[in-house]
């Protein structure tokens, strides 16, 4: 790629750019990982949140509650360096960041997603409950399609949280977008100066988030037209 | 997470229509209800119910609001759950066993003040679900059924149509036609008239009526006192959360007995 973009930017330049595209690369395979991960775990928990069982519901609360009030940082220094010097293991910035962003991502979609599914009028409930259906079924025929179209919009914003997200990753060395454009810009190379190269990462990022919030803005209004 | 799944329901309490265990089931009342009360936190809201109705009569509950005739009502599919007391309806006793539960709800038809209609489904579709999962009927039994059903409620041109885009009156009758499609022996109705425009009402007591005449087991809370004069078999009073009459309905109109039911029948007629 460097090769396309030098007559552009000149050797130094390209070099940079390719670098930092190439590190992109990183950022984007852990934001996926946090949000497949946090999605099927965080809608474990949001199906443990609503279900008739007492004690599934206590132990979901105190999942969500627990790993939303810990600081996405704190969980990344927990597992990325807590836990192995603690147990003399050690775990490596990959997955101690795929970790930290699924628990980080997993207890927000829950919240999100039960509050889609509340939002749904008890009456469905009852609708379904008195032709016999069971709670699983009642919730994957009849309320979960309905919840699905309030919680999209949400959804598809808070890709855009995980993304951003993951560039706290960089401080237990996971290389990503936000660590390579550190390097960088630490080098006492002319031309490489934190003012030139952070706009640069900065760049980068809104060109991956920007697209999302986009998107889920034209499906909040899109919800909102739809008349029912 | 065994509410997941719905295992096969074997059981004395599976009552299949034209077997012999209908023929004994259906020699008991429809519904028992014996000293039943019920609290909402410190406020009870039905004291020492006792009512027995049998198969094939047609009861009206009417009352006061906050009488506790739709609470009544809302036990005997367990929408409610009483805390004291026995509730047997088609000869299962009502108890935490959430399988006999769903087996009394695919015999005990329901229809809602607000309708209930799943809104993301078409008519059919609102006809054809429960069928499939509660009954596991096939997708081409199930709908000759919905079809059945939506055509003695006079709106089978309607089936692709979504909740929505029908008028109040219409929904309750679809609401109707998906209680049916579960070929129940018991229907309740919890204030099926009160939300609809009043031009919209008679269309919805007519299907009452023609569901009435087939012999259904029907218990009513309504206040529309021409229904119960027309087809209530006894129409009983409830007052704060009591049975305080019941009788005939000739005798129930022209003749009260008590004072709380002189006065309410003199505000409402």
């Amino acid at each position: 790629m460097s090769a396309l973009l030098e007559p552009v930017f000149g050797p130094f330049y390209s070099n940079v750019i390719g670098t930092l595209v190439n590190a992109t690369q990183w950022t984007i395979y852990l934001s996926l990982t946090a949000f497949i991960g946090g999605g099927l775990i965080g809608l474990l928990f949001t199906i443990l949140k609503i279900s008739p069982i007492g004690w599934l519901r206590k132990v979901a609360t105190g999942y969500i509650w627990l790993f939303q009030a810990i600081p996405l940082l704190m969980l990344l220094f927990l597992i990325g360096l807590g836990i192995p010097s603690f147990f003399h293991i050690s775990v490596a910035p990959w997955v101690a960041a795929s970790v930290s962003l699924t628990l980080f991502t997993s207890a927000y979609m829950s919240e999100v997603w039960r509050g889609a599914l509340e939002s749904v009028a008890k009456g469905q409930w009852e609708g379904g409950r008195a032709l016999g259906l069971t709670f699983g079924e009642i919730l994957w025929f009849i309320v979960s399609p309905q919840a699905l179209r309030i919680a999209t919009p949400p959804t598809v914003g808070f890709m855009v949280q995980v993304i951003k997200g993951t560039s706290m990753a960089y401080i237990i060395d996971y290389n990503d977008l936000m660590r390579w454009g550190k390097k960088i810009a630490n080098s006492q190379l002319d031309g490489a100066e934190p003012y030139i190269i952070y706009p640069m990462v900065a760049l980068i990022y809104f060109c991956l988030c920007f697209p999302l919030s986009k998107w889920s803005k034209s499906l909040e209004k899109k919800m909102a037209t739809r008349s029912r | 997470m065994f509410w997941f799944c719905r295992t096969a329901v074997k059981g004395p309490y599976r009552v299949q229509k034209g077997n012999d265990m209908s023929e004994t089931v259906a020699a008991g009342p429809a519904v028992s209800i014996r000293s039943m009360s019920k609290w909402y936190g410190d406020f009870q809201v039905l004291k020492n119910i006792n009512l027995t109705v049998k198969f094939g009569e047609r009861v009206v509950i009417c009352g006061p609001s906050g009488s506790g005739k739709s609470t009544l009502i809302r036990c005997l599919n367990r929408l409610e759950v009483h805390q004291d007391g026995d509730i047997v309806v088609n000869g299962v006793e009502l108890t935490m066993d959430m399988k006999k539960v769903e087996a009394v709800r695919r015999e005990v038809g329901m229809v809602f003040q607000s309708f209930n209609l799943f809104p993301h489904l078409t008519v059919l579709q609102n006809c054809v679900l429960a069928q499939r999962r509660a009954l596991k009927r096939s997708k081409q039994e199930a709908t000759e059924v919905a079809m059945r059903f939506l055509t003695q409620v006079r709106i089978p041109e309607q089936r692709d149509k979504f909740p929505g885009q029908l008028s109040g009156g219409q929904q309750q009758r679809v609401a109707i036609a998906r209680a049916l499609c579960l070929e129940p022996k018991i229907m309740l109705f919890d204030e099926p008239t009160s939300a609809l425009d009043p031009e919209m009402v008679n269309e919805v007591l007519d299907t009452m009526v023609g569901m009435a005449k087939t012999g259904m087991t029907m218990l009513c809370v309504t206040h529309e006192m021409g229904f119960a004069r027309q087809v209530a078999d006894r129409v009983i009073f409830m007052d704060a959360g009591q049975i305080v009459e019941q009788n005939d309905p000739e005798s129930f109109f022209t003749n009260p007995q008590h004072e709380r039911t002189k006065a309410f029948l003199g505000q409402i007629l």
